[in-house]
Parts: structure tokens; sequence; C-alpha cells
């Protein structure tokens, strides 16, 4: 009974350390949002003295915190968008209909997959580079290269084939009979996809949503390198890349760990809520790109 | 005529998807390729051809090879601790009755969400030298006045602080994985084993370890890779390769290469040799960890 007793304590601490380990770094990003600057010349573990908002306010106007913000919602809002647009039709005639090529694309689409951005960020910038350069010579102004509604594009573009992938694997499942019925109602092709079958695929629809909200709004070495304009827009991590670096010169802590919290909140926020659909949508999808 | 409307309506559900995939990631792939045996400088036109001097180059390169280096230690570190804690802490969160197991579960799972830009200010904020949380916990059993061990400004150091960030967060996103895998494993195979009188840390290495193993296999592929990039995007924000190269890893070099420096064509050839060198590993990494499967 004891040695019973001594394991399952084991066990628990275990379990407990890996716990704080998490918790306490997280959480004290929280608390030193609150403190004033010469607060962290102090121990670490001090409390805030007092709840220090002007933090917030600060990283939210000065430091354009809230501007930013805006920018990673229509970002991300975008090229959620733009990305379901594009694949949920493409998932489906390519899991569904005999045609030349299906093979080849599923092939081309599967090897994508292997393809990851940080490896091609390089060349896509130069592509933009020379677009800029045909604008300019045709006597247009710059269009790619510090442009948000691009940067959504390009998010939606590089999760096409994992988004791809996961529909795909839903919609196989999905029994013939329903279109079946559906054409023989006299309903087009079109018709029988976005009213039959869209709504049937709301499952792995809403995993694909998560997923990629998480990776769109977290994203910064695309978003880095092509917002190079510093006085133009930015999104949120790109921004706390800059407040981060401000803060080793000028020492302006307390606004850097607010803009911590700033990016954060959402994320975790949204955790708390679906959590459970996360976790068991990565076990239903497998793999994440 | 049903046919006709058949294929218009195949292609233009396709056709805009394929559009994008080739133009914003097929092209640039292949563009890696073609520019790697280029010397060019990037902004001006003049691009010349050197075949294959880009490579000889770097082979020659130090940087370049002390990059390597660090990825390699990068990949192996953080893959065998992160396998085994993920391991680990899966089983006992599966095969143990705890409580709060979902509660455990939701923690593990955070610093996966977090942006690698987050995960850097924390871990720059845990490890900073003087006033980090760290080091002032070491003070408590050193001693009062003891040397603070510089976490981000040791040359020998600072790549286990960048191990230690993506050991962190990693580890739940593959406890996550093993946990689905264990799930699946049904529980007679374990009530026949206790019957014979197995313990459970048999149970792990005889039933649980090899009942999981084309997962554990999918993972390994999935370490390579996603190791080679999580190491570059954290350095990125942590350390920017510093001080003095020491956490340089493949793909912050090639990045440097190609902004920093503005070599363009060199910069390349490093994406090329990263990329047969990952796919390489995934295969000799396939190939040694091949078992016949087991059926139940």
């Amino acid at each position: 009974m004891r040695k019973i007793l001594n394991k399952k304590i084991l066990i628990y601490l275990v379990l407990g350390m890996l716990a704080i380990v998490i918790v306490v770094p997280v959480g004290w990003v929280f608390l030193a949002s609150l403190k004033q600057n010469g607060e962290f010349y102090n121990s670490p573990w001090q409390l805030p003295k007092s709840f220090y908002v002007q933090n917030f306010i600060d990283a939210w106007g000065s430091a354009h915190m809230g501007q930013y913000m805006l920018n990673s919602f229509v970002v991300t809002g975008l090229a959620i968008g733009l990305l379901l647009l594009l694949a949920l039709p493409a998932a489906y005639c390519l899991s569904r209909f005999h045609f030349r090529m299906r093979k080849v694309l599923n092939v081309l689409f599967m090897a994508g997959l292997f393809i990851n951005v940080n490896y091609i960020i390089v060349p896509i910038f130069l592509m933009f580079v020379d677009g800029e350069k045909l604008l300019i010579s045709m006597w247009l102004s710059p269009f790619f290269l510090n442009n948000i509604f691009v940067l959504a594009l390009v998010y939606a573009a590089t999760a096409l084939p994992f988004t791809i992938y996961l529909l795909s694997g839903y919609f196989v499942t999905i029994p013939k009979t329903y279109e079946e019925a559906a054409y023989i109602d006299g309903s087009s092709y079109f018709r029988t996809m976005v009213e039959v079958i869209f709504p049937m695929a709301r499952p792995s629809i809403i995993t694909v949503i998560l997923f990629n909200f998480l990776s769109f709004w977290n994203e910064y070495i695309i978003a880095i390198t092509l917002l190079t304009d510093p006085n133009g827009s930015k999104t949120l991590p790109v921004g706390l890349m800059n407040l981060m670096k401000a803060q080793n010169a000028a020492a302006e802590y307390g606004r850097m760990y607010a803009g911590l919290v700033i990016v954060m909140l959402p994320t975790l926020l949204l955790y708390m809520i679906v959590q459970k659909k996360l976790t068991q949508g990565m076990m239903l999808g497998g793999l994440k790109g | 005529m049903k046919n006709r409307g058949k294929s218009a309506f195949i292609f233009f559900c396709i056709a805009p998807s394929v559009i994008l995939f080739f133009v914003f990631m097929l092209l640039p792939t292949v563009n890696i390729f073609r520019m790697s045996l280029y010397k060019w400088g990037g902004y001006s036109s003049n691009k010349t051809f050197v075949g294959f001097d880009n490579f000889l180059k770097l082979s020659r390169d130090m940087k370049f090879l002390q990059s390597f280096q660090n990825t390699i230690f990068l990949i192996l570190i953080v893959s065998i601790v992160t396998i085994i804690a993920a391991l680990i802490f899966a089983a006992l969160l599966t095969r143990e009755k705890i409580v709060g197991q979902n509660f455990f579960r939701i923690v593990f799972y955070i610093p996966n969400i977090l942006s690698i830009v987050i995960i850097s200010a924390i871990f720059s904020a845990i490890l900073d030298a003087k006033n980090g949380l760290l080091n002032s916990v070491l003070m408590v059993f050193k001693g009062e006045g003891a040397e603070p061990i510089y976490w981000l400004g040791d040359q020998k150091v600072v790549i286990y602080s960048v191990a230690m960030a993506m050991i962190w967060q990693a580890i739940g996103y593959y406890m996550v994985m093993y946990m689905a895998s264990m799930a699946s494993v049904p529980e007679s195979v374990y009530e026949s084993a206790s019957l014979e009188g197995a313990g459970n840390v048999h149970q792990f290495f005889s039933l649980t370890l090899p009942l999981i193993w084309t997962n554990i296999r999918t993972t390994l592929t999935f370490f390579i890779i996603s190791n080679i990039n999580l190491s570059f995007t954290i350095v990125k924000a942590m350390t920017s390769g510093g001080p003095d190269g020491s956490t340089e890893v493949f793909l912050s070099y090639m990045y440097k290469q190609a902004y920093t420096n503005s070599s363009y064509g060199y910069g390349m050839a490093v994406g090329v040799v990263v990329f047969l060198f990952s796919f390489a590993l995934s295969g000799i990494v396939n190939l040694i960890t091949k078992r016949e499967p087991i059926e139940l």
C-alpha cells in the first residue's frame, strides 16, 4: 500500500513540475506587465507594487500595438477567408471527381506539404522586388511589399497544401449518395457542393480555421520579410520584435511585457474556449504542417 | 452537355488553388535550386553563372560549418529529450489514474499556441544574467554573490539555452500526439499483461512502445523538419545567431547571407544543402527505424 502511495506522489510531483515550468514563466509575464520600470531592478520574484496600467496605455498607443492588432486581425481574417474560398472547392474536386491530371495534382499538393515557407521566403521576396520594379517602370506605384493584403495572400497560398490534405481526408468519408440524391433533384454541381457538402464538412472546417488562426496570428518570418518599411504597417509579432529591440536600448521593460500580454491574450482566450476541439483535431488531422 | 459542365466546374474549382500554389510554392522552390548556381547581389540585374562554385565555397566556409554543427546538435538533443519526456508524460496521463488529467493536458499544450516571438521574449526574461528568473533561483542554492551564468552571453552555454526554449515549446505537442495513439491501444492488452504479472515499466517497454512505434517513426521525420525550422525562428528572435555565430543555424545563416550580406546566390546554395540534408536524414532515419508492424 505504502509503495503505491509513494509512486502516486512521485507521479504528481513530476507532472506538477512540468506544469510549474510552463505556468510560472507565462504568469510571470502577466505580473511583469503591471510593474513600473524601476521595479525591474529588484528581484524578479517580487510582486508588482501597484497595477501600473500605464504600460498597456503606452504599448497600445505610443508603441502602436493597437494599430498592429487591427492589422493582425485583418491579415488573419482575410487569409483564413481566402484560404477556405480556395481550398474547399479544390479539395472537394480533388477527392470526389475523376479527371485527367487528378493524380498529378494530388501528388503535387502532397509534395507541397514538405515545402516549408522558411526556405522559400527569399525567392518570394525577390519575386515581389521584381514585381515592384515592373510596376515602377510602368509609372505605377509599388504594390507588393508593405501591403498587408499581399501578406494575407501569401499566408493563404502557403497554407494550401496542408488545408487541402486535411479537407480531402474528410470529404472522402462522406457517402456519395448525398450528391446523387441532390443531382436527381436537379441541383447543379455548384449548388450541391455549397449547400449539401460544405455544411457536412463543418467539423473539419472548424479544425482548419483553428490551426490556421494560430499559425497566421503567430507568424513573423514572412511578415518581417515582406513588411520592410520601418514606418509602414506591421502585424503584432513584428511590432513585438521591435518592442524587444527598443527595450534592449532604452530599458522600457514594462511596455514590452504589456506588448507580450497583448499578443498572447487572444490566443490564450481562444485556446481556453476551444482546447478540446484543438487537441482532438490534432488527433484527427495528424501532423500539423 | 452535362459532361462539359462538369469539366468547367472542376476547372474553376481547382484552377485558383493550383495557380497560387505554383506561383508561391513551386516556383520559389525551383528558384532556390536555380539561383544557387549564380553569383548574384540580388538588387542588381547582373547575375553570373558560376556552376557549383557556391557549393565549393560553402564547403570551406567555417561559419557555415559551424551552423551545420549547431543544427545537428539541436536536432539531436531536442529530439531525444522531447521524445523521452513526451512519451513519459503521455504514458503517465493515459495509463495512470490521475486527478486533473485534463488540467495537465491543457497546461502542457500551452507553449504550442504561443508565438515564437513570445517564447523568445519569455526565455530572454528567464535567462537574463542579472535579473533573470533562472539565475535568481540558482543563486539560492549557490549562495549570494556567486558568479551568474551568462545563459545568452556565454558562447559555450548559449546553444543549450536555445535547446531549452525549443524543448519547452515542443513537449506538449508531441505528448498530445502520443496520447492519441496510446489511447487507441485496447485496454484488454494491458489487462492480460497485468495478469501475467508485468509491471507498469515493463508494460511500457514491451507493449506501449512497440504498439505505437509507427506513430513515433512519423514524428521522427517530423522532428527533423520542424527542428530545422524552429531553431531558425527561435534563434532569429532570441539571439540573432550570436554571440559571434555560436547559435547560428542553417536557415538563419541562409537568411543572413541573403539579406545582410546581399549574396542571394550563396544564400540559396545554403538552402539547397539544407533541403537535401533534411531529405537524406529523414530517409536514413526512416530506414533504420523500420520494424515489422505489430498486428493485434
